[in-house]
């Protein structure tokens, strides 16, 4: 039998071939989960028979002899995005009997393309953090090392791909949630063009910053889910109606010992200076030297208001968490309160008691700034400032088609490390909320590991619709290093 | 401007969420904190700037008038909490 825990690039050609089958797959990826996900707590839901059935279509599929590349590959959800028949709670108590009537967007994509679905992975409640510690079904451990979180908030889904207890998964990215959880696992993770990937059924966050993607081993991997999530979808009126692209399609041409030749890298100062640790900064810059052996230059430059990225984000996002949170309101989903006095005190019992302590802070810094008095001087002044850190970036790809830098200033931190202190929390995604402020792709891949033995991202920032450029550099990277194919001891055979 | 306690009460009310008066003064401290590093933002100069409300610069799209929507309400009605002769049943909102 094949290895089951190779990336989905192998185990489709596996398949496809026979050596494997998708129940061999599903079953073997199950009993991983039953012995591993214990100490890792990546699950919040597995649904064995699902799967099993799941897994059975797709090899009835294989064996007619058409399937794509997805067909009878294992997935995990992340439990924001909606399952029809599938409990779906967000991280929260407020929806912790939730089961939708429908599929997300991006859930009935990766459907659609055969995926098999084997359950929905833990995550911050309501996507809010960067540690997955907030959330009601306990904090998600790094596989990496117990004592240390997986980053945040789709931190169950890196650390279920990281632990090769499924090969791809999903993600929500409204400030990093998919980039920094990638970067402190050690597995890749792409954040699309806002737009590229339906909103429809994905639990609104912050609406203008929120969007999906996937989670995988490899920057191939990562192209393959996103050709099943990407399109265009009415019910979301900012998804973008577009061609549709094949992410994939220049990985396969053979280029020589320079497959980079040509490709300018910009390096923004403000993603080299203080407060990074020393390890990230040696293993990002051995990553520089070898996309300058593969044929890349770097082009020093910079983006003077990228420093105003986390306060902006920390008037956008909760404003918008405010709004979007309001419909949980104990009347039509999710928690009531059993006792209460009056309509009001219903609402703020209900609220009180589903919601956990970080959502709510959220949602008071929100309705704070959206409050009567108090809009000129936050909400309009962060979407001004918003504006020109995305001139910044307009600049910068004058001279330069991708931006690399750290995916995060530190490797993965222990857990409880930063609880008491949201504002040191909130600094965790200084390099990653840009790119959801200014809607353009960016994505983490693999490039070391500290002196803990921790692993640690490189960021490859790119302009609106470039995801298919940035994930063949990404590629090209990963067929000379082999970062991406370390693997946790928990995870070992 | 600091965060006083009056200010996390009248937060907390408009945004309907029970804080006790035990927990209001490390919400106070946490929420004077996050306004601490968002007030960064007085100091720039926004000038002229016009505020970016999103991140492609495209038309909300319009869709033809016409019935696009099938008549699911029996399923939307099984995963509700309580429901009677087809109507979802819900708590008194009107006072």
């Amino acid at each position: 039998m094949s290895d089951i825990t190779a990336p989905i690039a192998a185990l489709s050609e596996a398949l496809r071939a026979r050596r494997l089958s998708s129940v061999e797959l599903t079953q073997g990826l199950l009993d991983r989960i039953a012995k591993i996900d214990p100490a890792l707590n990546a699950f919040i839901t597995v649904d064995r028979e699902r799967a099993l059935s799941d897994a059975n279509a797709a090899d009835t599929a294989i064996a007619a002899g058409n399937a794509g590349p997805l067909v009878g590959i294992p997935i995990a959800h992340k439990d924001i995005l909606v399952t029809a028949g599938m409990r779906t709670t967000c991280g929260s108590r407020m929806l912790a009997n939730y089961t939708s009537p429908f599929d997300a967007h991006v859930v009935a994509g990766l459907r659609r393309a055969g995926t098999v679905l084997v359950g929905k992975t833990n995550m911050d409640e309501f996507a809010m953090g960067s540690s997955s510690e907030t959330s009601h079904y306990g904090p998600v451990k790094n596989p990496w090392d117990l004592r240390c979180v997986p980053g945040g908030s789709s931190g169950g889904s890196a650390a279920a791909v990281a632990a090769r207890l499924v090969p791809g998964g999903t993600g929500t990215d409204t400030g990093g949630s998919i980039r920094q959880p990638a970067a402190l696992s050690g597995i890749c993770g792409l954040k699309p063009t806002y737009g590229v990937c339906s909103r429809y059924g994905l639990v609104a966050f912050a609406s203008s910053l929120d969007q999906a993607g996937p989670f995988a081993q490899t920057a191939q991997d990562l192209a393959l889910l996103l050709n099943a999530m990407a399109g265009h979808d009415p019910r979301d009126s900012t998804s973008l109606d577009r061609p549709a692209e094949d992410y994939t399609r220049t990985l396969r041409e053979g280029r020589g010992a320079k497959p980079l030749a040509g490709l300018r890298i910009g390096l923004p100062r403000e993603f080299f200076g203080d407060g990074i640790d020393a390890d990230t900064a040696k293993a990002v810059d051995e990553a520089l030297a070898e996309f300058r052996r593969l044929g890349g230059t770097t082009i020093e430059l910079t983006l003077p208001n990228v420093k105003l990225s986390v306060p902006v984000y920390y008037v956008i996002a909760p404003a918008e968490a405010s709004s979007n949170l309001s419909r949980f309101d104990g009347v039509r989903y999710g928690h009531r309160a059993a006792k209460y006095d009056d309509l009001t005190d219903m609402y703020r019992k209900s609220r009180a008691e589903g919601f956990g302590a970080e959502v709510k802070r959220r949602i008071l810094v929100g309705t704070s700034v959206l409050s009567h008095g108090y809009y000129d001087a936050y909400y309009l002044k962060a979407q001004q400032v918003r504006n020109l850190i995305a001139g910044d970036f307009r600049r910068a790809y004058q001279s330069c088609d991708v931006i690399m830098g750290p995916t995060a200033p530190t490797t993965a931190f222990q857990i409880g490390a930063k609880t008491d202190d949201p504002v040191e929390m909130y600094l965790n995604d200084i390099f990653t909320v840009a790119a959801n402020l200014t809607g353009a792709p960016a994505l983490s891949i693999p490039c070391g590991f500290d002196r803990s033995g921790l692993p640690i991202g490189l960021q490859l920032q790119g302009d609106y619709f470039a995801e298919a450029r940035m994930l063949d550099v990404a590629h090209r990277f990963q067929q000379a290093t082999d970062w991406h194919k370390r693997i946790p001891a928990v995870a070992a055979p | 401007m600091p965060i006083s306690l009056a200010d996390v009460h009248r937060i907390a009310h408009l945004a309907r969420i029970e804080i006790d008066a035990g927990q209001a003064e490390e919400v106070r401290a946490k929420l004077d904190a996050i306004f601490g590093l968002i007030n960064q933002l007085a100091a720039v100069d926004t000038t002229g700037v016009r505020p970016m409300a999103h991140a492609q610069d495209v038309m909300l799209p319009l869709r033809a008038d016409s019935v696009t929507e099938t008549d699911c309400r029996d399923l939307y009605q099984s995963v509700a909490p309580a429901v009677e002769d087809g109507l979802f049943l819900v708590p008194k909102v009107l006072e």
